[in-house]
This record gives C-alpha cells, sequence and structure tokens, in this order.
C-alpha cells in the first residue's frame, strides 16, 4: 500500500513537471498559421500546441476538454481574434482556470488585432449573415500582414519570456529578412493576376485581394456563414456568363460541391487554396503556404 | 501599401498597425426566442410519473400555441478577474424569472474557477446546458423525475482542472437547497452540496470524449410538489448518484457536413425520510430509485439533424402504506421513446419536430412538438 502512495504521488509529480518544466513559454495556437509563426520566432524557446487544422473551420470548433485541458498550461495563446474563435475561445477560457490567457492579459494573442483590418462593418445587421464588428478576420492571407504580425508577436515572446530577449531579436530579424525577400518573389510571380475577377466560396480571401490586386467576382455562400443556395448560385451563373471571371476559390476544409457545380457550368477553374499551413502536403510551414497559394492561382491559364 | 517592397521594419512602423478600438458590445446581450406548438392525445396537465413526485412545469409540455424557454442574457467580463452572466427566462404565462445570475473568477489560474449567484448545477452531463442547447424540446425522462428537468440553485461552486494532458476537472458546490429534489431551503438555506468530477480526452482528430461522475446530496425541509392527488410533502434527505458519458465525431474534426453525439446518463437516487402524501397521514419513507436514458444526434448533410432517445425509469415500491398515493408505483416501469428532426437556416435559427412515445403511465400517449428557437445578438460559445 505505502509502495502504491509513493507511486501515484511520483508518477503525479513526473506528470506535473513535464507539462509545467519541458519548455521556456507554452503556447496554445489557436491556428496552425499562428504556431508557424511562433514556431519561427522562437524557435525551441516555445512548446507549441496547435488546437486546429486546417481541415478544420476556426469559425467553427468543439470547446472539447482536450483544448481545456491544454489551454489551462499555456503561458500564451496566440489566435486570430477579431471574432474569428468567438464559438470557441470564451468558453476554452472560462474552463482553463487561466488567468494568464485570459482576455486583456498579455498571455493573449490577437493577431487580426495587430493590423489594419478591411470590411469593418457600419452596422452589424445577421441580415448579412456572420458577419464580424471586428472586420473581416482572415488576415492570414496576406503575408504583408504577417509580416507587421511577427513584429507584435515578437514583442510579445520577449515580454512573456525576457531571459531571451536577444534570441528573439535575432530569430525576428532572421525571418523579417527571409520574409521580405519571399514577399518580393511572390509579388513578381504574381504580376499577371493582377485586376483578374475571381470567385470565392467564403469571405475569407479580401487580404490576398488585397495583396495582389484581384477583383471579386462574386461568393458562392449566400451571406458569410450562410451555405450557397441553388437559386444564388444560379444567379451567379448568370453574372459571370456577362462578365467572366478567371477562376473560384476556396479554402481546403470547405465543400468543394458548389465551386464544382459552378466551374462545370461556366468553364472556369475551380482551384482549392490551403488557407493555412498544413491546408495541402507542400504547405508547411508559412513560406511552403503562399508558394502553394502563388503555384496554384498561376496554374490557371491567364 | 506596398510593404513587401519596402524594408520590413519600415513597413511595420506604419501607424495604423496600432490597436483598433473594439467595437463589440459590452456587455454581450445574447436574446434566444423559442416557441413550441404541441399536439398530445393526453390531456399534458393531467400528466403524472407514477412513483415520481414532480416539481413545478415538468410535465411533457403545453398543448397549442406556447412561448417556450425564451430567454435574454447579459454577459461580459468585469475586469480582469471577473465574469458575470444573468440570464432571465420568459415563461409561457408572461412572467419573468432569473435563471442564472452569477459571477465567476477568471483571474485565479492554477486551475482554479470559483463561481458564485444562481447557477445550474454541474452534476451530470445534460443538467449544466441551457434549455435551447439541448437536442431536443424537453428533458429526458429520468431528469424530469430525478432533477425537476434541471437543478438550478443559488450557492458557490469551485472547480480545479489539474495541470496533465487529459482533461481531468474536480469540482464541488454548495447549495441554498430551493432546487428540486431538495425543498424549502433546509439547514438554514445551507441544504444542499454536491461533488463531480470530469475527464475527457481526444481519441484523434475525428472523435472526442467526456464522462463524468456525480453525487448530491440533497435535504428537503416540507418540500412541496404537487399530483393529481393534491399537495404532498416531503422532509428528509435525498442522495443522488449520476454517470454521464459523451461521445463525438465529426469527419476530421469539422462538423460542418456530417456531425454525430452519443451520450447517456444513469442516475440513481435514495429518498430517505418523512412523506406526506395528499390527504393523508405522514409516513415514513426510504426508497432507491434509478434510471436512464440514452441519446444519439447525427447531422447527416448540412443543416438537417435527426436523433433518437430511449429514456426509462425504475421507482422502488414504497411499501403498502402509500397504495392510491403519488408514490404508488403501479407496477409499472414509466419509460419514453423520442424522435427528432431539425433543420437550421444558419447557425442562429432552428426549427425542430419531435415525436414522442410517452409511457409514463400504463396508457401510452402519442405526444408532437413543433418548436422554433432563433439566437439574436451576440453569439453564445457553447459548452462541449
Amino acid at each position: 500500500m505505502k509502495h502504491l502512495i509513493r507511486l501515484s504521488i511520483t508518477l503525479w509529480f513526473a506528470l506535473f513537471l513535464r507539462t509545467v518544466g519541458a519548455a521556456d513559454l507554452q503556447v496554445f495556437a489557436c491556428e496552425p498559421e499562428w504556431a508557424a509563426l511562433t514556431k519561427e520566432l522562437a524557435g525551441t524557446h516555445a512548446q507549441i500546441t496547435t488546437a486546429t487544422t486546417a481541415r478544420q473551420d476556426p469559425h467553427h470548433i468543439q470547446a472539447r476538454p482536450s483544448l481545456i485541458a491544454r489551454l489551462r498550461r499555456a503561458d500564451l495563446a496566440v489566435c486570430t481574434g477579431a471574432g474569428l474563435e468567438t464559438g470557441w475561445l470564451p468558453m476554452l477560457q472560462r474552463q482553463s482556470g487561466n488567468a494568464q490567457v485570459q482576455t486583456g492579459r498579455p498571455g493573449l494573442f490577437e493577431a487580426a488585432m495587430q493590423v489594419t483590418r478591411l470590411e469593418v462593418p457600419e452596422s452589424v445587421d445577421r441580415t448579412q449573415g456572420d458577419v464580424h464588428p471586428e472586420g473581416n478576420p482572415h488576415v492570414q492571407t496576406d503575408p504583408r500582414r504577417i509580416a507587421q504580425i511577427a513584429v507584435a508577436l515578437s514583442a510579445r515572446l520577449k515580454q512573456l519570456d525576457p531571459a531571451h530577449g536577444n534570441d528573439y531579436d535575432a530569430r525576428l530579424a532572421d525571418f523579417s529578412r527571409r520574409w521580405s525577400t519571399a514577399i518580393q518573389r511572390w509579388e513578381q510571380q504574381a504580376e499577371p493576376l493582377r485586376g483578374q475577377r475571381v470567385v470565392v466560396h467564403h469571405k475569407s480571401w479580401v487580404y490576398l485581394f488585397d495583396w495582389l490586386g484581384l477583383q471579386e467576382a462574386g461568393q458562392l455562400e449566400t451571406k458569410p456563414g450562410v451555405p450557397p443556395s441553388a437559386g444564388h448560385l444560379a444567379e451567379l451563373k448568370a453574372e459571370l456568363s456577362a462578365r467572366p471571371a478567371l477562376m473560384v476559390i476556396r479554402a481546403a476544409y470547405q465543400d468543394a460541391r458548389a465551386d464544382e457545380w459552378l466551374a462545370r457550368e461556366t468553364g472556369i477553374a475551380a482551384v482549392e487554396l490551403p488557407f493555412t499551413v498544413g491546408g495541402s502536403e507542400a504547405a508547411k510551414d508559412l513560406f511552403g503556404l503562399f508558394d502553394v497559394t502563388l503555384s496554384r492561382l498561376l496554374q490557371v491559364p491567364q | 501599401m506596398k510593404c513587401g517592397k519596402l524594408l520590413f521594419a519600415a513597413c511595420a512602423a506604419l501607424p495604423a498597425f496600432a490597436q483598433a478600438a473594439d467595437t463589440g458590445f459590452n456587455p454581450n446581450i445574447a436574446l434566444i426566442l423559442s416557441g413550441t406548438y404541441g399536439d398530445f392525445e393526453s390531456d399534458p396537465e393531467a400528466y403524472a410519473l407514477p412513483g415520481f413526485p414532480l416539481a413545478e412545469e415538468t410535465g411533457p409540455g403545453e398543448e397549442g400555441f406556447s412561448l417556450g424557454e425564451s430567454e435574454l442574457s447579459l454577459s461580459a467580463n468585469i475586469d480582469p478577474d471577473w465574469y458575470g452572466l444573468l440570464t432571465v427566462a420568459l415563461t409561457g404565462e408572461g412572467s419573468a424569472e432569473v435563471e442564472n445570475a452569477f459571477v465567476q473568477t477568471t483571474g485565479l489560474g492554477n486551475g482554479l474557477t470559483l463561481r458564485a449567484g444562481r447557477f445550474f448545477s454541474g452534476i451530470g452531463y445534460l443538467n449544466e446546458q441551457h434549455a435551447h442547447a439541448w437536442d431536443f424540446v424537453d428533458a429526458p425522462l429520468v431528469y424530469r423525475a430525478m432533477l425537476g428537468n434541471q437543478l438550478g440553485d443559488d450557492g458557490v461552486q469551485a472547480r480545479w482542472l489539474a495541470p496533465t494532458d487529459l482533461f481531468l476537472e474536480f469540482s464541488a458546490e454548495w447549495l441554498r437547497g430551493e432546487g428540486f429534489p431538495a425543498g424549502g431551503g433546509d439547514n438554514d438555506g445551507r441544504g444542499s452540496w454536491s461533488a463531480f468530477f470530469h475527464l475527457g480526452d481526444d481519441l484523434n482528430e475525428s472523435h472526442s470524449w467526456r464522462a463524468g461522475l456525480s453525487y448530491l446530496s440533497a435535504k428537503s425541509a416540507e418540500r412541496e410538489t404537487a399530483s393529481e392527488y393534491g399537495e404532498d410533502l416531503f422532509s428528509g434527505d435525498s442522495d443522488l448518484i449520476i454517470a454521464d458519458f459523451v461521445w463525438k465525431w465529426a469527419p476530421e474534426g469539422n462538423g460542418y457536413e456530417r456531425n454525430f453525439k452519443l451520450q447517456a446518463e444513469y442516475i440513481q437516487r435514495q429518498d430517505e425520510g418523512e412523506f406526506t402524501p395528499a390527504e393523508t397521514d405522514t409516513l415514513p419513507l426510504d426508497v432507491t430509485s434509478d434510471g436512464w436514458y440514452v441519446q444519439a444526434i447525427y447531422q447527416f448533410v448540412h443543416g438537417w439533424r435527426v436523433g433518437l432517445r430511449h429514456s426509462r425509469l425504475k421507482a422502488d415500491e414504497p411499501g403498502a402504506a402509500y397504495a392510491g398515493t403519488v408514490l404508488d408505483t403501479q407496477g409499472h416501469d414509466p419509460s419514453v421513446n423520442t424522435l427528432m428532426v431539425d433543420y437550421s437556416n444558419s447557425e442562429y435559427s432552428r426549427l425542430r419536430l419531435q415525436f414522442s412515445r410517452d409511457e409514463s403511465t400504463a396508457e401510452s400517449d402519442n405526444q408532437w412538438l413543433l418548436q422554433y428557437q432563433m439566437s439574436l445578438g451576440a453569439h453564445g460559445a457553447h459548452s462541449y
């Protein structure tokens, strides 16, 4: 009996120490793109857990017990914010018993709130669908905004882990150099896309369009978050026959059927983009994400 | 903004990147509008469950048109350390009733959360969820009999979440003792307490689960319940044990198109004390009754779900002296089978049709319910 008690106490502490003492910072990333960015900026100083995958819709995530348990131990939660996780993150925060990751604390980093957001509505009316009062949250489709977010995130990492401040500075400088070189390359590649008309599945791409100068030729969803309807698709088809578009794009997690129907009916290309890290095999990190995005957009004959 | 062609540092220093003001409302306002249309073979006003004294408003529903669980919620983070919520439920009779009004810590850390005020007890799985988050119009039969549909009370709650990979949560509550199966606020308004723990995890990306075990001690001081025979009184102790389990599936964790949920709960209740059936003398009582339900919900295409629920009760025989009273089991084990289908036009609106084959008594009843549920204002984040 004594043995058993000693064993269970040892096990308990082993469990505790493993989860508390492993890395300098425990980071809970709401989406894969922020896990990838944190990895670029923190290297081995952060142990990162990612709450969602590229196959999941970050608007609709269950507040699962496993996520609560992971947030409970986090020093820093890196999320998109701007209302994207409003259906699940507040529940995780309240159930986690973790003071550090509450809204307003340094332990919660909201990426979208670090940059200028587009589509900030003048009024929020649900007849317009799932619109966010803070504006469109899908900022990770613009690498220029990721560059700005990197600066703010690095500062936050330094604030929470001042002992490794120099490392964070060095990693930010290195990432920024590689990133701006990559942006230049992508912008040159994307030159033929400028001014092209593209249909979107959901309003996920406004920042990508802002960056590359693409024109939105319509969306498949009737309203943001409201699935495509037959009537709306027929209208869109008629519009496109009058004013053609180059392609229809969707994120890896979205249902392809409406996109493929439109592609068949109008002869435009249906393109799946990774949307985040892990959304395709080659999109292993942030660089891969934009390499794949650009190459898929450019595959469509201009 | 051609940042990519600018130097990185210059790009990052543009003034527009300052934190924008949060344009959300404070506090968050969420309004649930709900209503039902019911069609029953037997008069629901005369509903009885042999062997079980029933709390108020615990029948199968209202016949015809009626306002369901419409409710208004205000919630907000009060300051960095506190969160507060008020939910006022509008009953069919047009009165308003405070369903939840509590404050909760967010700043204690170390996995600890304290709550004080009026709230739904965290025992079991379904009990803590608001009616609009239920998958059926009504609570399962076993909740109707054992918890008066749902146990809400005034008191305090403490939760502690272990710092482990496995979700492991220990909780306890100390309550006033007004919420059924307690009654009368015994022990000077400290009549009930509970303890429960939950564990849960993901099996992989597609499968997740949570299991729980709860204990509730509820004291009653002249608890009043009404039945077809008149008013009954109970003074004594009720001890409940609840085991609950829920398992959810969504392909690769993406439940947008298809998802599945299986949930089951078992409740055992021992009532020991003195019972005064209507127009009868007080009698000693010691009965242990139990019951369970199991339900499955399947979303087969975006917006459309079907559900099946079976719930069953077994009342203990209280003895010959109770013949002809509300506690007389009439040798019948009550059960209900329920089928539902619902459609959501968006995540804010839902229409539901439900059919129940109710065998609460030896005479079975076919019950149809049509319900709308609309959510206005802030998205409420739903618990697992």
